[in-house]
């Protein structure tokens, strides 16, 4: 059984303005143990279905499809259930820790409260979870007596920690980190990316990285997915999918950031032009067409599935042929 | 050719947490910038690198040293910072944060050429800086919000309204790190080829240094206040020769054909800058025993390492390079 399944996930955000499809039909399956990246820009819809595992998403929001985590179904749980499995079955890191903790309490006690509260199911007392609380900033790289500042007494990127050791306190099997070193500097990225490659190693989390940071997904992640306008456009292994897309799209972004050395990209920045669709106006057939390089007529009709490229590597494009239908320089001379 | 911007010895410092400490922000910087250059100032938060750009446009005063511009010193009177800061534009990170929401993306854009009393007919100037920067047709920009447009177009209004002014020099402050990933190379294509077009130099403050590979002609590296490497983009991230800049550049996410440098700690301190070399306690050379094998470990901890020549337009603060080159 998969540690966390989404079968064709919808959500649509409710407004006065009518409706907003963020995710359009969206299946995933993560493994114990196993990194997926989740890639994409602004309004794609990556956070929402952050959000929507755990159910944290606006009341009112339409949530279609299923969500499974150890083969039971998120939005068929019971309150008690569901306050169980958001901190000791999966637990989320958010962009922005300045904003996440809370200013006028020390880090340390955000962290014992978090494990208070769940004591009963980690079967320890007060002056337990004071251990554990110090355990897990060492785990995480930062000084135990760190448990007495407060937030604005730290840098971003030991708040970012902090979030982290908060996310860890009750010992989750699942860690969705949303844009987890966006703001962090690299050297700080740095040292994020190998805690969470350690905790991977050491415990067997599992994790589901966002970002639109295609390089950082690929230095973490075992298996990518790239979405646009609230559907998954390209899937693979990681270095298959970073090192040769498909998916036009895929190709954009894995050349957002310049391998340094490469003399392709030197003086020569390559951007996409247009800007990420409004998921109120979404363009009609392929959502990608109005900024495709590649695009052909049937494009702005026709809105082509997931088509598969190599085994487990699959794109939707309509340039996208499968395998065995490919004709190869190789099969013509022959 | 001939430096538009040259600082020496320049130093910045504020008061700190207490009333025997002092923030050295920037620590004794020696930076010359050509005409028509982009250099990249390469460091993590907290090097003074934002501090060094905002001092060059009296946004930050200089404690001593000096800062020229085309040729003159830049003084304290203002009519000479006002000239200056027409000559001298400055976009930012967040360009949400740095547009009013309340003014038009033409009434933004108007706003310096009205300051500065910019010769033209101001609806003419406008369009053609919006055009310039990408925003086309321009008419269809002008009386819109900036919330109404994205944040890859507000960071186009942004540099279409430094470049009505006709500048000689545009400080660039992380411009890319807050926007898309597609978009980001779409805006420093447009930076390359406004130096291309206009002979504009750029100082681009980044802790991305990709985006020196993909426009820089320099970089300079800045770590605690000071400048420890500095060069032709392309020399310095092909070979770099400080051990600082050797971490940073084995850190970026692509570069799997580099052992990780991870150097442990938190960005140190720049109100307790520490004495001899001021790297050596995150030092990898340091703490590998290399420097003690090398016979300098006396001077990592002792003597704090000036920047010297190594190659024309090459330089480097380090005594293991020092050693080495002699």
């Amino acid at each position: 059984m998969s540690l966390l399944e989404l079968r064709d996930l919808r959500v649509t955000y409710r407004s006065e303005r009518g409706d907003v499809p963020a995710v359009r039909g969206v299946s995933l399956t993560i493994e114990r143990g196993q990194t997926v990246g989740l890639a994409g820009e602004s309004g794609c819809g990556k956070s929402t279905i952050a959000g929507a595992v755990l159910r944290l998403l606006p009341k009112g929001t339409l949530v279609e499809g299923s969500i499974l985590f150890d083969g039971e179904d998120v939005y068929e749980m019971t309150p008690g259930r569901l306050r169980a499995v958001r901190w000791s079955g999966a637990a989320i890191v958010f962009q922005g820790a300045l904003h996440s903790l809370n200013p006028v309490r020390r880090v340390g006690s955000q962290i014992e409260e978090a494990i208070m509260l769940h004591s009963a199911d980690l079967g320890l007392d007060r002056s337990q979870a004071r251990r554990r609380v110090g355990e897990l900033l060492e785990r995480v790289g930062l000084r135990v007596d760190r448990a007495r500042s407060y937030p604005h007494q730290m840098s971003g990127g030991q708040r970012q920690r902090v979030l982290i050791a908060l996310a860890l306190a009750c010992e989750p099997d699942l860690l969705i980190a949303d844009e987890p070193t966006t703001a962090l500097d690299v050297m700080v990225q740095a040292q994020v990316l190998a805690l969470l490659a350690d905790l991977q190693a050491d415990r067997g989390l599992a994790l589901l990285f966002i970002t639109h940071d295609l390089s950082v997904l690929n230095s973490v992640c075992e298996r990518l997915m790239v979405m646009y306008a609230g559907r998954v456009v390209e899937e693979g292994p990681s270095r298959e999918l970073f090192a040769d897309p498909r998916h036009p799209y895929g190709r954009a972004l894995s050349q957002a950031f310049p391998t340094i050395g490469d003399r392709a990209s030197r003086m020569h920045p390559t951007g996409l032009p247009g800007d990420p669709p409004d998921p109120a106006a979404l363009p009609s057939g392929c959502a990608f067409h109005p900024r495709c390089d590649v695009a052909i007529d049937e494009c702005s009709a026709l809105d082509v599935a997931l088509r598969d490229v190599n085994a487990g590597h699959r794109a939707a494009c309509v340039h996208v042929e499968p395998p065995n239908k490919r004709v190869t320089n190789k099969s013509v001379t022959s | 050719m001939s430096d538009l911007l040259r600082l020496r010895d320049v130093h910045v410092t504020f008061p700190g947490g207490s009333k025997s400490t002092v923030v050295r922000a920037v620590d004794g910087v020696d930076l010359a910038v050509a005409a028509g250059e982009v250099l990249a100032l390469v460091g993590e938060s907290g090097c003074g690198k934002t501090t060094l750009i905002r001092s060059i446009l009296g946004l930050e005063p200089i404690a001593s040293g000096s800062v020229e511009f085309d040729g003159e010193p830049v003084t304290g009177s203002r009519r000479a910072l006002r000239d200056l800061r027409r000559r001298v534009q400055m976009i930012f990170q967040d360009p949400s944060g740095a547009l009013n929401p309340r003014q038009t993306i033409y009434e933004a854009v108007a706003e310096g050429i009205r300051i500065h009393g910019v010769p033209g007919r101001e609806v003419d100037l406008v369009a053609d800086a919006l055009s310039r920067a990408g925003l086309r047709p321009a008419e269809r920009y002008m009386s819109r919000y900036p919330h109404e447009v994205s944040g890859g177009q507000r960071q186009r209004v942004l540099i279409a309204g430094a470049m009505v002014l006709q500048p000689q020099l545009l400080l660039a402050d992380e411009p890319v790190a807050s926007l898309d990933a597609s978009i980001r190379g779409e805006i420093l294509a447009l930076m390359r080829s406004l130096v291309d077009d206009t002979g504009i130099s750029i100082v681009a403050v980044t802790h991305d240094l990709g985006l020196a590979w993909n426009i820089a002609d320099r970089i300079a590296v800045m770590y605690l206040g000071r400048i420890v490497e500095i060069g032709g983009a392309e020399e310095v991230l092909a070979d770099p020769q400080h051990p600082y800049t050797k971490a940073l550049l084995s850190v970026v996410p692509e570069a799997d054909r580099m052992e990780q440098q991870i150097l442990v700690g938190e960005t140190p301190d720049p109100a307790a800058i520490p004495g001899g070399c001021r790297f050596h306690p995150r030092c990898p050379v340091v703490a590998s025993g290399e420097a003690e094998r090398l016979g300098i470990l006396d001077q990592c901890l002792g003597v704090d390492p000036a920047l010297v020549d190594t190659a024309p337009d090459r330089a480097v603060a380090c005594h293991l390079t020092v050693t080495r080159g002699g």
